[in-house]
């Protein structure tokens, strides 16, 4: 197993391989049409139905009135017939949705452009600078990455505590770039090694300084890197959901994801109908915002695990 | 062109010649400035956090009382809490069984996402919606399709299907409960498989399944022989990450099952939580997730270094 190129060691495997090759021609000719339908397009289909349906669930649960929804009987749950918007109302008109919808807003916009900001600068430094131990800073900054908030949350409980930021929506500004600065970075390091170098020497010897060629020439350049980069944070700080529910006590300071969980779920008996609304509406601005970059997603992701 | 030449004449490197512009291009100084804000952040959020943890664990501290040193106390009062051994089993469990789903799973749709279709991109889109969405978002929808009366899976196996006579009580027993979650971790996991591996995939040369194919290999043969090893290095990454943040997984739990019933779902992050929070024992919650670091460590460094991420699998030009 030192090599890539493909060797027959052992008995048997010869004998498949000549096995195979009288196979050869019969495999050939059935190799498409419906060994293709039954191979490729029949599992792919129950892949995307089976990753979709919940979202469908959410959806059409989230606009059925009460009695269509405990009825399986009379009304098949696959469809809705008398579609109604009660669910939506309710939550919107009488909870403090909208209110968390802009706290969320906030915290993930601040905290975005907050690990934004901390992002360039280090890894502009560690890939441009060139300092000596810069390797090693980014191999922190990697380690940091792979620490998870569920170790972090209980000292970050008291130290949030100690500050006096217990119970405010600063404690998330502030505590969210744990886990985006290290993503940030690391994805922009990737980013600027793929500007070439000559241009910023060309700077240096027109005289520019070094924050100049950050600000001018770097950064403009580097524009696809940091929306994915912002994308990214924005959506991972939308989804966070221990420190926001550690660290916030207040009903109407909390994030959707925390408040959906404590604040409509009251009772045994759960209303469905508008839990299953605020969780549509909840996912809905990230959702937008994926649809818009699709391929930032895909290319931050994979470009992210690939170096 | 127009704004290439209008760049180029703003462009005029302004140089008062002081004690300011000079100090901006010490590189030391730039340096440290350019840290500053990362480090800054990470260090008081993140290192002293971590360090503020392994000191809380071998105290007593309430909410709003710092506590006194205990030594190892914690920790041996949790060696023989049921409990907390339950909870350590229930997560290892959890990550083995949800990691080689997902995998298995994901490295498929990878597969099958790699040919020819129509609509790929289209395709490759949505398949990403379960990683996008808000996890407790759609926790809460599993959570109702594991509902014990209205359950549309237990729906579709009596009443459509006929093929059981009376509703799965998924979350109401605990090996019920334990599967129904490993499910729904599963689910949300495929997606960042497959795409990773499916960036992977896209990168083997087309001419080596070719060469194959001249060499009679059978399927597979391709399979074992060119697309695993040549997808190792990116799997251990992908691997390594996943197994990292489902070892840590908190958020799939706490929303469908709250640890229940009777806290026989509880991972070791949950019931960390659970001691500390409301339970506001800090000092022992702190424990539990100190208990998590090596494990977490082993994880990573089995996952990184025993799946391989070898130079030759890299090409020879890396370091």
């Amino acid at each position: 197993m030192t090599d890539t190129t493909f060797e027959p060691t052992g008995p048997e495997e010869m004998e498949a391989i000549a096995g195979a090759i009288r196979d050869a021609p019969e495999r050939m000719s059935w190799d498409s049409g419906a060994k293709q339908m039954v191979t490729i397009y029949l599992p792919l289909a129950l892949f995307v139905i089976i990753l979709l349906f919940p979202f469908y669930w959410m959806a059409i649960t989230a606009v059925k009135p009460d009695y269509e929804m405990y009825d399986y009987a009379k009304f098949s749950p696959f469809w809705v017939h008398s579609p109604t918007l009660a669910n939506i109302d309710k939550l919107l008109f009488q909870t403090e949705y909208p209110q968390w919808l802009m706290i969320t807003m906030g915290v993930a916009t601040a905290a975005t452009f907050l690990s934004l900001f901390a992002s360039v600068l280090a890894a502009y430094a560690i890939e441009r600078l060139r300092f000596k131990g810069a390797q090693h800073v980014g191999l922190a900054i990697y380690l940091a990455y792979l620490v998870p908030p569920t170790i972090l949350f209980i000292p970050l409980a008291t130290l949030i505590f100690q500050f006096g930021l217990f119970d405010s929506p600063v404690a998330l500004i502030l505590t969210y770039p744990t886990f985006l600065v290290p993503f940030c970075t690391w994805l922009l390091i990737g980013y600027f090694k793929s500007i070439p170098y000559e241009l910023e020497e060309c700077a240096l010897i027109d005289g520019a300084s070094r924050l100049q060629i950050l600000w001018r020439i770097t950064l403009p350049l580097a524009i696809p890197g940091l929306i994915s980069a912002g994308i990214f944070a924005f959506t991972l700080s939308w989804n966070e959901f221990i420190y926001a529910l550690a660290f916030i006590q207040s009903t109407d300071r909390k994030t959707v994801p925390v408040a959906i969980l404590t604040e409509l779920v009251t009772g045994d008996v759960y209303q469905w109908g508008s839990l299953m609304a605020g969780s549509l509406l909840g996912s809905v601005p990230v959702a937008l915002i994926y649809s818009f970059f699709v391929e930032y997603y895909v290319s931050s992701m994979t470009g992210a695990v690939k170096e | 062109m127009d704004a290439t030449v209008e760049t180029a004449a703003r462009w005029v490197p302004s140089r008062t010649e002081g004690r300011l512009s000079r100090l901006f291009d010490n590189k030391a100084f730039l340096v440290t400035l350019c840290l500053l804000p990362s480090a800054g952040l990470l260090i008081v959020f993140l290192t002293y956090p971590l360090g503020l943890g392994l000191w809380l664990s071998l105290t007593d501290s309430t909410i709003g009382q710092p506590g006194e040193y205990i030594g190892l106390d914690n920790f041996i009062s949790l060696a023989q809490d049921p409990v907390f051994w339950m909870s350590v089993t229930n997560t290892i469990m959890y990550t083995v069984v949800a990691t080689v789903g997902k995998f298995l799973l994901g490295l498929w749709l990878a597969m099958l996402l790699n040919h020819n279709i129509p609509f790929k991109a289209f395709i490759r889109a949505i398949v990403l919606l379960p990683w996008i969405v808000p996890t407790v978002l759609s926790a809460i929808a599993w959570w109702w399709i594991y509902d014990p009366q209205f359950s549309i899976v237990s729906y579709v196996l009596v009443n459509v299907l006929h093929l059981r006579s009376s509703y799965i009580d998924f979350l109401g027993s605990p090996w019920n409960a334990r599967g129904s979650l490993v499910v729904a971790n599963i689910w949300r996991g495929i997606p960042f498989v497959a795409i990773t591996l499916l960036a992977g995939l896209q990168t083997i040369s087309p001419s080596l399944y070719e060469a194959a194919l001249l060499d009679g290999a059978s399927n597979w043969q391709k399979f074992r022989r060119i697309t695993v090893p040549l997808l190792l290095p990116i799997l251990s990454v992908a691997l390594t990450l996943s197994v990292l943040f489902t070892f840590s997984d908190f958020q799939l739990v706490y929303a469908i099952t709250r640890g229940g019933p009777f806290n026989t779902t509880q991972l070791m992050a949950t019931l960390a939580f659970q001691r500390a929070i409301p339970g506001s024992q800090l000092g022992e919650g702190a424990a539990i997730a100190v208990s998590m670091i090596p494990f977490l460590v082993g994880a990573t460094l089995l996952c990184f270094f025993g799946v391989g991420r070898r130079k030759w699998q890299q090409g020879s030009d890396n370091d």
